[in-house]
């Protein structure tokens, strides 16, 4: 049953459907769940208008911590304080924690398979390229980003130079490069 | 492998100080990850490292369980233990005492500025983690072709459709189990 994007909003009845609703859609997500959250919580459930996920989803990426974990948290918390954002999370990673951690006893009994092994490198393969395609998905919000796109362009380049080509720690990348950002962003803010 | 009491707090202690880093997701850091693990400790190798990456986006749930498959595989259960607790614990914290704190400023310059700036390197990152998680299959001549051919048909895919990566993912294993890479 899919229904509209204008249907009016509802509430999780308690803190165990929360729970039980992030497990269902975390068990949706291969290779990412905020596609899957997107349709969950805003189309199906009616938790969240289209508006409201947008707004947790950019204070979520200004914050560390994997997007749809902290999504789930500021959800939960904002229903059911404490409680809710810890059925929330408990939800989002107990059941696939287990089925992750049980393929990791079962690849490391059958590594020595040649095919186990090739299949794991085209999977590893693969996940290399789902990163950089998030990356490239990504790159058009640059363009609205108000230090110019030369400027943008030269702290992705140089961050990706530090990171994978001299290997340097990323607290580092962030405390200098971040810093240097940031301040740019400062002073272009307020012109 | 069996680590001390020590090496597992020092392994919480840099998984918390990375949780603190993670703008943009637990990915972001597994560059540095990567040179803690490997790099500087040698508790797992190249090919085990990315294939802790690989099981976990092969399974249902979060990307961010491939921390709980690298403690793992560093140190069984408590090396689990050790980085999750200090992956989730920091930015969860972190995120419940500043959601509203941060709900009522979104409009300031000061969080305005860090957006902005951030916004570059956090895609500068990504593409760094692609790129190491490449790199090793790239190295060796027998899988180079395979693994550029599987990079190019994922981004190309993930570009143009919006078909769930989970296909892609099974390609994958199958050119795998075929001998492609």
């Amino acid at each position: 049953m899919t229904e509209g994007d204008d249907a009016p909003l509802q509430a999780p009845h308690s803190a165990t459907d929360l729970f039980v609703s992030f497990t269902r859609l975390a068990l949706q997500g291969f290779g990412g769940v905020l596609a899957v959250a997107q349709v969950e919580l805003v189309e199906r459930k009616r938790w969240l208008a289209r508006e409201q996920f947008v707004e947790m989803l950019s204070i979520s990426q200004v914050l560390p911590g994997p997007n749809i974990v902290n999504l789930a948290l500021m959800l939960g918390d904002r229903h059911f304080g404490w409680r809710g954002a810890v059925a929330a999370l408990g939800g989002l990673m107990l059941v696939p924690l287990l089925i992750v951690l049980a393929l990791t006893l079962v690849y490391a009994r059958f590594s020595d398979v040649p095919q186990v092994a090739g299949a794991l490198r085209g999977m590893g393969a693969v996940a290399a390229g789902l990163v950089i395609s998030t990356a490239l998905k990504l790159v058009g919000t640059l363009r609205s980003n108000r230090m110019g796109r030369a400027l943008c362009a030269a702290v992705a380049l140089a961050t990706f130079v530090a990171i994978a080509v001299f290997r340097v720690p990323l607290v580092w990348v962030i405390a200098g490069l971040g810093s240097l950002a940031v301040a740019l962003a400062w002073m272009r803010l307020g012109s | 492998m069996t680590l001390s009491a020590t090496d597992l707090l020092g392994l919480c202690a840099h998984f918390m100080l990375l949780s603190l880093l993670a703008v943009g997701g637990a990915i972001t850091t597994a560059s540095d990850m990567h040179r803690y693990l490997v790099v500087e400790h040698g508790w797992i190798g190249d090919a085990q490292f990315t294939a802790s990456i690989a099981i976990a986006q092969a399974a249902p749930g979060p990307n961010v369980l491939f921390v709980a498959v690298l403690g793992w595989n560093v140190a069984g259960p408590l090396g689990a233990l050790a980085t999750m607790t200090g992956t989730l614990l920091p930015s969860t914290l972190l995120t419940l005492y500043t959601t509203r704190w941060a709900a009522q400023r979104r409009e300031t310059r000061g969080v305005r500025a860090f957006t902005t700036g951030m916004a570059p390197l956090t895609l500068g990152l990504l593409l760094a983690t692609g790129w190491i998680l490449a790199e090793p299959f790239l190295r060796e001549p027998g899988s180079r072709w395979g693994t550029l051919a599987l990079v190019g048909v994922t981004v190309a895919v993930m570009l143009r459709s919006r078909l769930s990566p989970m296909w892609l993912v099974a390609l994958g294993a199958l050119v795998g189990v075929l001998g492609g890479v």
